[in-house]
């Protein structure tokens, strides 16, 4: 099968990080560990495993940060080398219940997917997300499909999933629907971490696939007295508000905009400029995950105000002096499981498949590309922001498969991505 | 030889250029052969001794006012209040005429023995004066005497201690002033009226007034009904202000009322040939012209800034009358138009502008895109009497850079309702009802309002209120050589050239269209008819 895989390679790694440091994101793709590979299928882990066609899979800000060699050391014995990335994946399915069906991935692998029983308290409460035995179990350490060597991962024309983590895609969903329904999964846990209780005034930070995810699910499943949006480019501004944010400013603006809707009094600097403010919105959510924004954050919350922190971050440094004097909560949130509401526990996924439905996140969806166009794929999803687009996927349904067709090595353009946006 | 009128010039071929204002910079343009071009009466000839005119009028009242030596007796409390910063524009070369005037209003009462005054800066929700604002205003003596002394004060729209309610006009109008003022045994106030929307029942109805009574007449619907708010007859924000002005007075409020006017002798010796006649230039003109140009190409956006707003209009005085408030300002409105009026013959398609550096609300402050719509759209426009000089369904084109900045200090919630309020929607209605109450009341910006040198947070919506009757009258405006984001941000559109201008003006008005350009400077007042 081909696939996109990632070696345990330092002097690679080291140049895919200097790489893109010097020339931008994802342009280290070229001299890092990344390798377009042709190799056999993968084995079945254990019982309840099946075979997983990937149709779509999508291209994250995590993944981007992995290439990049910006990834937190964290992560170190939390993956097995070599991994196929790709996390965000809808697929034919071969074998088990769904057989010859669509299927989404719900990549974590918790104590289920890992034969561990009895399963750690949090995978017993359904918060799968929060699993103890990632490095654990007849699994290599993987905290998700798309880390773990045993399972491969969606950017690839095969890998095995557990029964546990797969959901059936409804007929009437198209594959681009179908493969936003990870990243809404995870924007739907982080509208319920946030614990708005009606009436709020909500700061979402970056309008990218998640932060729009985010601004969506919180529209429909939560009720923000206000929400805005914090958009850089001018589509992502126009789709946040298409999704739901009631005003988007630029990033230049936030200060002034969480002041005006805080009605919060502002320390200015001699000329006039806002430092920080007195009071600020009662909760922001950190869809970027830097330095940067969490200061931007932590510039804007009030006192006793939350941080959701759902884009992945790395090594920050942040003045945290607000956070201490100010009593401010930093939660993060990360990936899914159940979710607690009126009518009992819910899947997170059948949740995010409603959002994906309701909210029209389809739309979401860029440019496609085939997997030997991978250099490409990746340059765009890095700039996808400034070039109009949102989420970048890989398209194995025109990929053939096979040892016969093989040629392993580092792949190049021969074909057009197909694509809405560039 | 006594000053010529002003005059409307028709554009030839033998016409030289036109020179046209561009914010911080001017430029020479060819307008199109039959451009009709409006120039203003010479600048008038000024009082021989204005010193000896302002004690004339303090002893001589108009209406069925005493005379203010009359007026003035020991042991009473008396108040001053005096137009802010926004009046004259430029500022006037020292000693500017309230100082002139408060000086002899204070030698009155010291010799009728009166100890308690206080002088009031009639603020309305402008930003507060510097004290080298107050001293160049007031002079050194009448600052040193009062400011040390805390007697300076400047009117505080926003401290519900010192206003008081008087009552409401037969149209349900709030009217509530200051504390000080209301409560004196005499209300002197003191105006610089440089275009006739100032003054009257404005002075004090407006400059010290709070929100609550402001907001009556600063609306949308007074701003549309008011054609033009320069036309007090036809003006619904001068009917509610005359409407005030009679509760005030019948409440016992008592008012002397002391206007002056200004002749147009607007700018300095090295900029002179800005109010000249082109064609009338003289080789100096030409070569300052040429010299000031080329200096300011190469100078940098904020030097120039500081160069001009340096600037200190060698203006003076033509007229000063005094006594009761509407007496008054008939004459002074009769003085205005002897500077300003200028007859005009029926409309046009297109109507051009230079818009200057300056306006009421930037002095030593930036010119932000708010401030530019209002200029071009609240003040040229409504420079009418009868009928405005364009259109129905016409076009306006401004000449200004329209940059996307602002004074941060000065106009706080500027910066807020360009970025947010604008960006979602430039309608007055939607805007008024959806956004006033909350700018107005945001906390941030009344105490930015209060302690700091900010305009009050609803200004921006009231200026944007100001072009009410322009864009519900024009079918497009255009700004060239602006910032295209923030003229678009507006719901202007922007053109790169003045060529380029007519011709999207075309797309609206049609073919040859008939084109007027307003030549300011100097100040005029087109009579339309």
């Amino acid at each position: 099968m081909k696939a996109l895989q990632f070696e345990r390679n330092v002097p690679r790694f080291a140049a895919s990080r200097i790489a893109s440091a010097l020339v931008g994101s994802g342009k280290g793709v070229r001299v890092g560990p990344l390798e377009f590979v042709d190799i056999e299928q993968l084995e079945m882990p254990g019982p309840g495993w099946v075979r997983v066609r990937p149709r779509l899979a999508g291209i994250c800000g995590s993944d981007l940060a992995t290439l990049d060699g910006r990834s937190s050391r964290y992560f170190d014995h939390i993956v097995s080398f070599p991994f196929i990335p790709g996390h965000e994946v809808v697929g034919d399915v071969e074998g088990g219940a769904l057989d010859g069906r669509r299927a989404v991935i719900e990549p974590v692998l918790g104590c289920e997917a890992r034969g561990i029983e009895p399963p750690c308290p949090a995978c017993a409460a359904g918060r799968k997300g929060s699993c103890e035995r990632i490095a654990f179990g007849h699994l290599r350490p993987g905290l998700q499909t798309g880390y773990c060597r045993d399972t491969g991962g969606g950017w690839s024309t095969g890998l095995v999933a557990h029964e546990s983590q797969l959901h059936a895609v409804p007929d009437d969903f198209s594959d681009e629907a179908a493969v936003m329904v990870e990243p809404a999964a995870c924007a739907v846990h982080a509208a319920f971490a946030s614990e708005i209780t009606g009436g709020e005034r909500v700061m979402v930070l970056g309008a990218g696939t998640l932060g729009l995810c985010v601004i969506a699910a919180m529209r429909a499943l939560c009720l923000p007295g206000t929400l805005v949006a914090v958009a850089k480019h001018p589509q992502q501004q126009t789709l946040a508000r298409d999704v739901g944010a009631d005003q988007v400013v630029k990033p230049s603006e936030h200060k002034r905009a969480a002041r005006r809707l805080s009605g919060s009094l502002a320390l200015e600097s001699d000329d006039g400029d806002i430092e920080r403010l007195a009071g600020g919105v009662d909760l922001i959510v950190d869809c970027v995950g830097s330095s940067a924004s969490l200061e931007q954050c932590l510039e804007v919350v009030r006192p006793g105000g939350r941080i959701v922190l759902v884009g992945m971050p790395g090594v920050v440094r942040v003045d945290l002096a607000p956070l201490w004097q100010r009593e401010i909560e930093l939660r993060g949130a990360y990936a899914y499981g159940s979710e607690d509401r009126p009518e009992g526990p819910r899947s997170t996924f059948q949740l995010a498949l409603e959002l994906v439905r309701e909210a029209r996140l389809d739309r979401l969806v860029s440019a496609r590309y085939p997997l030997e166009r991978y250099e490409d794929a990746i340059a765009h999803a890095a700039a996808a922001g400034r070039r109009g687009a949102v989420k970048i996927v890989f398209d194995m349904r025109k990929t053939v498969s096979g040892p016969d067709v093989s040629s392993s090595g580092r792949g190049r353009p021969n074909s057009a991505p197909t694509k809405e946006a560039m | 030889m006594s000053p010529r009128p002003g005059f409307v010039l028709e554009v030839d071929r033998s016409t030289p250029a036109t020179l046209i204002w561009h914010g911080e910079g001017f430029r020479l343009e060819r307008l199109p052969v039959g451009t009709r071009v409006v120039y203003g009466p010479e600048s008038l000839d000024p009082l021989v001794d204005p010193d000896q005119a302002i004690r004339h009028a303090l002893a001589n009242p108009l209406g069925d006012s005493q005379p203010l030596r009359e007026l003035l007796f020991p042991g009473m409390r008396l108040t001053i209040a005096f137009d802010d910063i926004s009046l004259p524009l430029p500022p006037m070369r020292p000693p500017d005429s309230r100082q002139r005037v408060i000086e002899a209003v204070l030698d009155l009462a010291a010799d009728a023995g009166v100890d308690d005054v206080v002088l009031i800066a009639a603020l309305a929700l402008h930003r507060r004066m510097t004290d080298p604002e107050l001293r160049h205003a007031l002079g050194d003596r009448v600052f040193e005497a009062f400011a040390p002394h805390g007697l300076l004060l400047q009117h505080d729209a926003e401290d519900s201690s010192n206003l008081v309610h008087l009552g409401l006009t037969d149209q349900g109008e709030d009217v509530e002033i200051n504390r000080r003022a209301a409560e004196s045994d005499l209300l002197v106030y003191v105006n610089i009226n440089l275009v006739p929307m100032d003054g009257g029942h404005k002075s004090v109805a407006t400059g010290l007034a709070s929100y609550r009574s402001l907001k009556h007449h600063h609306n949308v619907r007074s701003m549309l009904n008011s054609r033009s708010f320069m036309d007090i007859h036809h003006s619904e924000l001068h009917h509610s202000n005359w409407r005030m002005g009679r509760v005030i007075a019948e409440s016992g409020v008592k008012i002397f009322q002391i206007e002056t006017t200004l002749n147009t002798n607007t700018f300095p010796e090295q900029l002179a040939f800005l109010q000249k006649r082109e064609w009338e230039w003289s080789l100096r003109d030409r070569a300052s012209f040429l010299a000031t140009s080329s200096a300011l190409e190469r100078t940098p956006a904020g030097i120039s800034r500081k160069i001009f707003h340096a600037v200190r209009a060698p203006h003076e005085m033509t007229s000063v009358q005094a006594g009761a408030v509407e007496a008054v300002h008939e004459v002074t409105l009769a003085n205005i138009y002897r500077q300003q009026l200028v007859e005009v013959s029926g409309q046009t398609d297109v109507l051009t502008m230079g818009l200057p550096y300056i306006g009421p609300y930037n002095v030593n402050s930036t010119m932000n895109p708010i401030l530019v719509a209002c200029l071009g759209l609240g003040y040229f426009f409504n420079l009418y009497r009868g009928k405005p000089l364009v259109r129905e369904g016409g076009v306006v084109i401004i000449s200004h850079p329209t940059q996307w900045e602002f004074n941060p200090v000065h106009h706080p919630s500027y910066i807020d309702f360009f970025e947010q309020v604008l960006a979602e929607t430039t309608d007055m209605f939607e805007i008024e009802s959806k956004y006033e109450e909350s700018y107005a009341t945001d906390p941030w910006y009344v105490h930015l309002y209060r302690t700091s040198y900010a305009y009050h947070g609803v200004h921006p919506l009231y200026m944007w209120y100001w072009c009410a009757h322009a864009l519900s009258h024009l079918g497009r405006v255009i700004v060239v050589g602006g910032d295209r984001a923030a003229v678009r941000r507006l719901g202007f559109s922007p053109a790169s050239t003045f060529a380029d201008a007519l011709e999207l003006a075309e797309d609206v008005v049609g073919r040859d269209p008939t084109i007027t350009h307003l030549h300011v400077p100097s100040l005029l007042f087109a009579d339309v008819k």
